[in-house]
């Protein structure tokens, strides 16, 4: 029982290892900055997860309890990942794009980071339903 | 008055049970406190969110996490293979617009951070009238196949969940 665990654990570990790795490499090679987030965004995320599967996996086999701290941590990290990326593109957008230079959105609306009119902010959402 | 008094149903049990996993032990004690700051935060903070989203369907929600798990998995595979074995010269970056048939505000941010989470693509603008979300591809030969997944696999299970 224990030798399964410690495999399972060094199997995640070295792929947490990789996948981390291979992101920051992502960083490097990549040469546009909208791809080079695709790097960090992703590779990362698998690359955090493993570790902390294989924290859960230790605590589980070598002592006698479970811990939940590793689920808060997916938890904030799937929060907060996609939020930053989201600010990057939109200030590299602001920065670095023209509206022409972009695929048009549906309507005859414009992309928010363009948006300068104060009217043009979205719809009220659905009234909530009883 | 129970609407008054529990404006978020679900947030209370959120954060109840975020409390007593930070906390990480399960006794009577956690519990209590957790549902004491479950009940407190929501009134606190109904001004800021004063609509309640509706959950039509929460079973749809595990049907939901498990496929965005397994994306998550396939999609660290697929980029680090991109990364590894293609040269920059070869990609073929793109944007692409997706038109949004969700309308609350609530299920239109989880399906942005979807996005960013999944396959090649990340999210990085809403239309100032937030019916289309601008996404950019690290490599896609085909831009309608993305924007046609994208709505298959996860805008139709939110819409189910949400609408």
């Amino acid at each position: 029982m224990t030798l399964i665990g410690e495999i399972l654990i060094s199997v995640l570990l070295l792929a947490a290892g990789f996948f981390g790795l291979v992101g920051s490499f992502g960083l490097i090679k990549l040469d546009q900055p909208m791809t080079r987030l695709h790097a960090p965004t992703k590779a990362t995320t698998l690359g955090v997860g493993s570790v902390l599967i294989a924290s859960m996996l230790y605590f589980l086999f070598f002592t006698d309890g479970i811990t939940f701290h590793e689920l808060m941590i997916t938890l904030f990290l799937f929060l907060t990942a996609p939020v930053v990326a989201h600010f990057i593109a939109k200030a590299h957008l602001h920065r670095n794009w023209k509206p022409e230079e972009l695929p048009q959105p549906e309507g005859d609306s414009t992309w928010g980071v363009y948006a300068t009119d104060e009217s043009e902010t979205p719809d009220t959402p659905v009234k909530p339903q009883e | 008055m129970l609407r008054k008094f529990l404006p978020h149903p679900w947030m209370t049990v959120v954060v109840t049970a975020v409390w007593v996993m930070l906390v990480n032990v399960v006794t009577l004690n956690a519990i209590v406190f957790g549902l004491i700051l479950g009940i407190i935060i929501p009134i606190i903070t109904t001004a800021y969110w004063p609509e309640r989203p509706t959950l039509r369907n929460p079973r749809m929600i595990i049907e939901y996490m498990l496929v965005v798990l397994l994306d998550i998995v396939r999609a660290n595979i697929q980029v680090a293979l991109i990364i590894l074995g293609k040269r920059n010269a070869d990609m073929k970056p793109c944007w692409v617009t997706v038109p949004l048939e969700l309308r609350t505000p609530e299920a239109i941010t989880i399906l942005a951070g979807t996005i960013t989470m999944t396959p090649g693509t990340v999210s990085s603008d809403l239309s100032a009238d937030g019916h289309s979300l601008l996404v950019h591809c690290l490599d896609a030969p085909d831009p309608d196949a993305v924007v046609a997944e994208i709505k298959h696999r996860y805008e139709r299970r939110l819409k189910e969940i949400f609408e």
